[in-house]
């Protein structure tokens, strides 16, 4: 299909789980921006404002903010409203480890900026395993 | 990954089942990182066992008096109940959500008080230090230069990789209860000194000497450089441990500061070539007078009214000197019947305040000095709290997110004024 665009990266998570792009170049917040519990960014400045991340495919630049970050979101895998899978840009000591405890599959290190690839609400796969990126464009 | 003989002793369970939990975390961490290897740290602080009203009821009748299922499930992310062992190595405990005296002033409830208690019991029970602070610096952990620590809280983590040299990650809650156990973290980032040189430089142009020029050049620097390492150089005097504590916590929470480095003051950056190694700045910022200016108005963005509700001071964990400033400017003197004041930090602190008569001053005067916690992490304000006035940039950008309340950042002595007046009247800038 000529819409589909693979991108190659490495592997942060394992797994394979695939849904809807939510796409952000703001760097996601973590403890005092963000409520766990209902899945949405809270940070009064943030592009997402308002915003649910459960079941989407979170495409962003990286993470930022407290060291709180990983309790959040494994406070979010708890309360189901987690996203599937991440694809990002900036490695830190908060994304890597709320990665692990989310436990859902994510790559990084991509061969193509994924925030100039994607969109939010394109179809994406993510293969962590294979480090894969696999994107369906809703627009062409 | 490249594991030691000991540390396979770990995966392979022969160190204990939590243990080996703990490893198998630390292992996935490690590999999303991209890490090769651990290094060995003696030196945690993390919130080990703690819990909230909703993990509390997510686990309630998931554990057994002996195998917590909080720590086993939550903390060390296993999917088997584990027995909780004694921390391996040195560990400590940070902030929590309750002040153990004035919990009711708070407006915690009995039944969320008492598992902020029970928690705490955990920690003291499983060997971990009860220092309930976001500055173990102040109150004796005071880690040596080069030491490999594994930290959170990222007012702690940039004072501890910066002033002290000591080098720290911004650990998580799971990671920091993994290597209380076993003694290791990723060695990564922070641990790794190519890593740690400049990729900014700041040029201070206007004189930085009092606590609240600190702050505002803490959270103007956390704002360009984001989460990169500034080197600072230019018109500032010698920085002491509250004028650090301000500017580190306030860059860490407009950006993601983990370390920085002030030329002929911070102990990798001797001088400018130094703190830079073999990088070349990225960009180059200018701190004057006209930045100055933008950055007090940034921090004061959310407020407008001159009418004063509440007076918080303490973010970071005030340290003596600071409660003595609170006491010159206020003894003898009352706060306003529309005004409320409250005063955040240690307990080792608070008892020092004690000796000193300083508990008394502040009370005679109608404030409070509480421990273990603070208004952003309580999530606690006086009740009909409108608008708030603090001298800590750092609760300044968060505190109004939080609560959705205004609030005013200003010197100790504006806050003060405002305490005791119920007015916001600051002196000029």
């Amino acid at each position: 299909m000529s819409n589909t665009i693979t991108l190659r990266g490495r592997k942060v998570v394992g797994g394979r789980a695939e849904g809807e792009a939510l796409v952000t170049h703001d760097t996601v917040p973590g403890w005092g921006g963000v409520n766990p519990v209902q899945g949405v960014i809270t940070e009064v400045r943030h592009e997402l404002r308002g915003v649910s991340f459960k079941d989407k495919i979170l495409v962003c630049p990286g993470a930022k903010g407290s060291s709180g970050w990983s309790a959040m979101y494994h406070t979010a895998r708890l309360a189901g409203t987690a996203p599937r899978a991440l694809v990002f840009n900036e490695m830190t000591t908060k994304i890597a480890l709320g990665a692990v405890v989310m436990r859902v599959p994510s790559v990084t290190d991509l061969d193509r900026n994924p925030l100039d690839v994607i969109e939010t609400g394109d179809w994406v796969i993510v293969d962590g395993d294979a480090g894969t990126v696999e994107i369906t464009k809703v627009r062409t | 990954m490249k594991l030691t003989d000991s540390e396979k002793e770990f995966l392979e369970g022969n160190r204990g089942k939590a243990q080996q939990k703990a490893m198998e975390l630390l292992v996935r961490y490690a590999e999303a990182l991209g890490a090769e290897r651990f290094v060995d740290t003696n030196n945690v602080c993390g919130v080990p066992g703690s819990a909230n009203p909703f993990l509390q009821n997510y686990y309630k009748d998931k554990g057994t008096s002996e195998y917590d299922a909080i720590f086993s499930f939550f903390d060390l992310d296993s999917d088997e109940l584990v027995e909780a062992p004694q921390a391996l190595v040195s560990t400590c405990c940070l902030q929590g959500g309750a002040d153990p005296d004035n919990w009711e002033t708070l407006g915690t409830k009995p039944q969320v008080f008492s598992i902020y208690k029970d928690r705490e019991q955990f920690a003291a029970d499983h060997g971990v230090k009860i220092l309930k602070t976001c500055t173990p610096y102040i109150v004796g952990n005071t880690p040596a230069r080069g030491e490999h620590c594994a930290w959170m809280e990222s007012s702690a983590v940039v004072y501890c990789n910066s002033v002290l040299g000591a080098r720290t990650n911004t650990e998580g809650r799971e990671s920091t209860s993994a290597a209380m156990l076993t003694g290791k973290i990723p060695d990564w980032g922070f641990h790794r000194t190519e890593f740690r040189y400049g990729s900014h430089r700041i040029d201070v142009d206007v004189p930085i000497e009092s606590v609240m020029d600190w702050g505002m050049l803490g959270y103007f620097v956390g704002d360009v450089v984001q989460e990169r390492i500034p080197v600072l150089t230019g018109q500032y005097g010698q920085p002491d441990l509250v004028r650090h504590k301000h500017f580190g916590a306030a860059a860490a929470s407009s950006g993601g500061v983990e370390l920085y480095h002030i030329v002929g003051i911070t102990p990798e950056a001797p001088t400018l070539d130094a703190a830079f190694g073999p990088n070349r700045p990225i960009e180059t910022f200018r701190y004057g007078r006209a930045e100055r200016k933008r950055t007090y108005e940034a921090i004061n963005s959310s407020a407008k009214d001159p009418d004063v509700d509440y007076v918080m001071l303490g973010c970071p964990h005030a340290a003596l000197e600071q409660i003595e400033e609170v006491c010159r400017l206020l003894e003898g003197r009352r706060i306003s019947a529309n005004s409320a004041l409250w005063i955040f930090t240690s307990r080792a602190v608070k008892e020092q305040a004690l000796a000193r008569g300083f508990l008394d001053i502040i009370a005679k005067s109608g404030g409070i000095v509480m421990t273990d916690t603070c208004s952003a992490f309580a999530q606690a304000i006086p009740p009909g709290t409108k608008v708030a006035a603090l001298d800590s940039a750092k609760q300044a950008h968060y505190l109004p997110a939080i609560m959705n309340i205004q609030a005013w950042f200003g010197s100790t002595r504006d806050c003060i004024e405002a305490a005791i007046t119920g007015k916001w009247n600051p002196e000029s800038l």
